[in-house]
């Protein structure tokens, strides 16, 4: 294989972090021309999106770097997510951007932390996945503290200690797994999973655990999730909109990788493990993450349990892995695209809503639907799509997800569905509430006032609706991909 | 046809929403006319039906959701058969009363029809679906109107008794999803008819524990004791068309899904615990009639009452055989018609005289003839008197009951008793007696929609009490293959 096409394989990224470079050029070059700014981002973005399908259409997987990075349509399927939430967060961006001091660093970091998901997605090697994934978090800890203020300073500090002792668990992780099986490629990891026996089991699960402290972190699982509530608020709601869905997936992507590239996938003996462990996580989370957004007042915090929450029912899927072939994994990939364009719809109302009444409060929320009946509506969908009801996309995940963990025929997975199924009425409790707030609450102050929504918004807002009413109506598509592209993982 | 039932009160409820702010006050004739677009529609399916035929009749269908593995096929398809053709009678008829009756609605009438239209859909769907995912969609989706309907036109504890409402029916089907699950994994398909064709044998979760998971929801909403309790405060706090509503055809979900669902899927089961359903059936309608007879708040009385005639439902059901199922499907009919004849007249009593103590009441015939009159009709069916429908539906429990159940039936039996206690008692207290002072400028029943609505129910009591078999020859048709099911397992 020539250097040539290795540079193909990773293209995307590639395109990505040369573009944040682009952007600083550009920041330095014409500095009071900064509305150039987020074209230029959005315009590197397209170039990447582009890139990304036409890899599509290339079908096979390919292998580069001597097997350390691999390009299949799972890889793909999270760029193309990945990429999809930098889209939508920079035309959200566009206008706020422009007030902070540090706009042309806020659009490059936005495209770095972008461009090394995109190769964390692809990695195939301990050592890439460990710098692909410091390399996006050290963005993230930034873009949280971008505006300097107290609270998002704080925020950026906390996230930033909290990540780096993730991170320290997750290494000491991968030097076990490194130390057992003498090899950093996952591939490699792989044969000696399966050639040995179960008296290593101890030690690899041990290994495992610790690697996902590294990636409960990213994905806001229970344990790991202490960061959630304060980030989520004190840092840019923007940049938490980002967080809250690319980060999620990345962390997701790199699990699943690891679990069927490396540790063998759903046949070894490891595997019941494996399960166990995300099966409990799964279980706090939910639990853990639905009792305490009961209790908040303010949304940002409310919307940090929720993602808990959420990221229980994701787990469940990682929890579904002994279903033999992928139909688990393909789980977690469709509900990270529902996810997606529910969480990016409700976050971008509470933009909107939040930043024209100067409240972060719930019970500021009062009679919106008097304000404007079109932001009510995107937020209530977007509630209803979070709590699983219908015709929304969020009822079809969590049916996907829960009906994949019942084919594997165990029976303590049906234990968990039962306590899944539960959550969904405790998550019914709050979300309800903060519907009918919206709707049905008289507003709290007579003050007469109107939402300006901005064209680039009602482009997003709109993206994001259609999306959540067209995977809930015709989902076939959409299962379809992930199926396919999870597959690719064996 | 059946699709157009279906979907066009959700047509109604888009064009209301369509409506500006300043034509609001004709939102409920559009309510209104697509609502009698799905009686008239009701109507025609039920006289072209073919009771002779086997099967179900007017079917659509195609494939919604369909997936290559992890068995997630879910079918569109709607099709009735002689159990639930009069139900969507029923539910066609009450929709319009329902609407009729909230004609003077002021508060938010746009929001409020569109609602009630969308709650039209979901019950209907429920009614009409033959794939299980699908029907648990619709019965998922019948709670939102219903939340939202409580909790803004309700009056009273709304937002404790709306909340209630929704928990109960939430934790109920939750487990009953899970049960669906594993039922559509063992038999490989969620398509009712297939299913029942091929019962599972075995599963991996004992199939005694599926039945009462399934059971548990269907329960729930039934009511039967001791899950009984949301069921007086939703209807003493909703608005009057909500309780018509509630106690007409929501009440009915639950015994059409014992008869259509956990009965035919699980025949064994179903029948092993027979006695456990019968006692509790008998317990429900004696504890329901003595509450009944303490309550001092008219409409709370009759929901109460309704608890108490619910258990006539599951009595019969549990006798498994042609006369007692046929009697309690009958049941779900009558008691339909009689109860929400009730609550309207309670909703026009409470109209006038803006209270709902029953001791503060007194002499009210004096002041309106007409509303008493049709309240004895009412209540006199509802007792169950030879000639109005509610003695057919009763006697034929009985009937069916006694053989299998002599203990329960007989004490069942005194429900009615009861019930002619406390129906006579409070008719007595409410119209008879001297006329009050207070009450000497109400109005009677003055406004067509009024005379429309009670015509409507009056005609369908008194029709079906003395020529029943217009409803018991399709309620047969429909009995018949669950006997014949229950026949191979005895």
């Amino acid at each position: 294989m020539t250097d040539f096409q290795d540079l193909f394989v990773i293209s995307t990224s590639l395109i990505l972090l040369l573009g944040a470079v682009a952007v600083l050029v550009i920041d330095i070059l014409f500095p009071n021309n900064r509305g150039w700014l987020s074209v230029t981002a959005l315009s590197v973005l397209f170039i990447a999106i582009v890139g990304a399908f036409l890899q599509f259409s290339f079908g096979d997987t390919q292998i580069a770097f001597y097997g350390a990075v691999s390009l299949d349509q799972f890889g793909l399927f999270f760029i193309t997510l990945v990429i999809i939430v930098a889209v939508i967060i920079t035309i959200a961006s566009s206008s706020w951007a422009l007030k902070l001091d540090l706009a042309g660093e806020y659009y490059a970091l936005l495209l770095v932390a972008t461009g090394s998901m995109a190769l964390l997605v692809q990695a195939q090697d301990l050592i890439l996945i460990f710098i692909a994934l410091e390399t996006t978090s050290i963005a993230q800890y930034v873009l949280v503290a971008i505006t300097r203020e107290d609270k998002s300073a704080e925020a950026g500090l906390k996230y930033l200690i909290s990540g780096a002792i993730a991170a320290a668990i997750m290494i000491y992780g991968f030097a076990l797994l490194f130390g057992l099986a003498g090899s950093t490629s996952l591939s490699d990891i792989a044969v000696f999973v399966n050639s040995s026996n179960s008296d290593i089991r101890l030690a690899i699960t041990i290994a495992f655990i610790f690697i996902i402290a590294g990636f409960g972190f990213k994905m806001a699982l229970v344990p790991f999730h202490g960061w959630v509530p304060d980030v989520y608020q004190g840092a840019p709601t923007r940049v938490i909109a980002f967080l809250s869905v690319a980060s999620k997936a990345a962390g997701f992507a790199v699990a699943l990788r690891l679990f069927y590239t490396g540790l063998g996938g759903g046949d070894t003996f490891i595997a019941s493990d494996w399960a166990m462990v995300f099966g409990i996580f799964a279980v706090f989370s939910m639990f853990v993450g639905n009792t305490a957004a009961i209790l908040q007042t303010d949304v940002r915090r409310l919307l940090g349990y929720s993602s808990i929450a959420q990221a229980g029912n994701i787990a469940i899927g990682l929890a579904a892995v002994s279903v033999g072939n992928t139909v688990g994994a393909s789980g977690v990939l469709f509900y990270l695209a529902s996810y997606l364009v529910t969480n990016l719809a409700v976050f971008l109302t509470v933009i909107i809503i939040s930043e024209r009444i100067g409240s972060y409060e719930l019970k500021s929320y009062a009679g919106i639907i008097h304000r404007s009946p079109v932001l009510a509506l995107v937020l209530i969908l977007g509630l209803l799509s979070l709590t699983g009801i219908p015709p929304t996309a969020g009822f079809i995940a969590k049916l996907y997800i829960f009906n994949n963990a019942i084919q594997t025929g165990e029976i303590w997975l049906v234990a968990i569905v039962v306590i899944g199924v539960i959550n969904t009425a405790i998550a019914a409790f709050y979300y309800l509430r903060w519907v009918r707030i919206i709707a049905l609450d008289p507003p709290e102050v007579d003050e007469e006032y109107t939402f300006v929504i901005s064209g680039r918004m009602q482009f997003v807002l709109a993206f994001t609706t259609i999306g959540m009413l067209l995977i809930g109506l015709a989902p076939s598509r959409l299962i379809d991909l992930a199926q396919n592209a999870a597959s690719t993982l064996l | 046809m059946l699709t157009f039932y279906l979907f066009a009160p959700v047509a109604g409820a888009l064009l209301i929403a369509m409506l500006p702010r300043d034509q609001e006050n004709n939102s409920k004739y559009i309510a209104l006319s697509f609502s009698l677009l799905a009686f008239i529609t009701s109507i025609i399916t039920f006289i072209s039906f073919d009771t002779s035929k086997e099967g179900y009749q007017f079917v659509d269908s195609f494939d919604w959701i369909t997936s290559e593995i992890g068995g997630f096929n879910i079918q569109y398809i709607v099709g009735i058969d002689g159990l639930s053709s009069p139900l969507i009678l029923l539910l066609g008829m009450l929709s319009v009363v329902s609407i009729l009756i909230s004609f003077n609605i002021q508060y938010r009438q746009k929001e409020y029809f569109i609602w009630l239209l969308v709650l039209q859909t979901a019950v209907a769907g429920v009614f009409l679906s033959l794939d299980l995912v699908q029907f648990f969609l619709f019965w998922e989706l019948e709670l939102l109107p219903m939340y939202m309907l409580i909790n803004t036109w309700g009056s009273g504890r709304k937002h404790y008794s709306a909340m209630k409402f929704l928990i109960y029916t939430l934790a109920g089907s939750a487990v009953m999803l899970v049960a669906f699950l594993i039922v559509g994994f063992e038999v490989g398909t969620f398509n009712i008819e297939a299913i029942v064709n091929q019962p599972p044998i075995d599963a991996f979760i004992p199939l005694s524990l599926l039945f009462w998971a399934v059971m548990l929801a269907f329960l729930v909403k039934l009511p039967v004791f001791p899950v009984h309790t949301w069921l007086p405060d939703a209807h003493t706090d909703a608005p009057t068309a909500v309780s018509v509503m509630l106690a007409g055809v929501l009440l009915k979900m639950g015994g059409y899904g014992i008869l259509r669902i956990a009965v035919p899927i699980f025949p064994a089961q179903a029948y092993e615990f027979r006695t456990i359903l019968a006692i509790l059936a008998a317990f429900t309608v004696v504890y329901g009639a003595v509450i009944t007879l303490q309550q001092k708040d008219l409409k709370r009385l009759i929901a109460y009452s309704s608890v108490s005639h619910m258990g006539y439902v599951l009595l019969g059901i549990a006798a498994f055989g042609a006369v007692g199922m046929s009697g309690a499907a009958l049941q779900m009919f009558t008691h339909g018609t009689i109860t929400g004849l009730l609550f309207v007249m309670v909703g026009m009593v409470y109209e006038r005289t803006h209270t709902r103590e029953i001791a503060e009441m007194q002499g009210l015939m004096h002041n309106m003839p007409k509303i008493g009159a049709v309240m004895l009709i009412a209540g006199l069916a509802s007792l169950g008197v030879p000639g109005l429908s509610g003695f057919v539906a009763e006697l034929t429990t009985f009937l069916g009951a006694y053989k299998m159940h002599p203990i329960p039936t007989v004490a069942a039996v005194f429900g009615v008793v009861l019930a002619a206690g406390y129906i006579l008692w409070t008719f007595q207290r409410v119209f008879h007696g001297p006329s009050d002072r207070k009450w000497d400028n109400l109005s009677d029943a003055n406004q067509w929609w009024e005379y429309v609505a009670m015509a409507l129910l009056v005609i369908s009591i008194v029709g079906v009490g003395i020529y029943p078999s217009v409803i018991t020859e399709s309620i047969e048709s429909g009995i018949e293959p669950i006997v014949k099911i229950l026949e191979a397992v005895i």
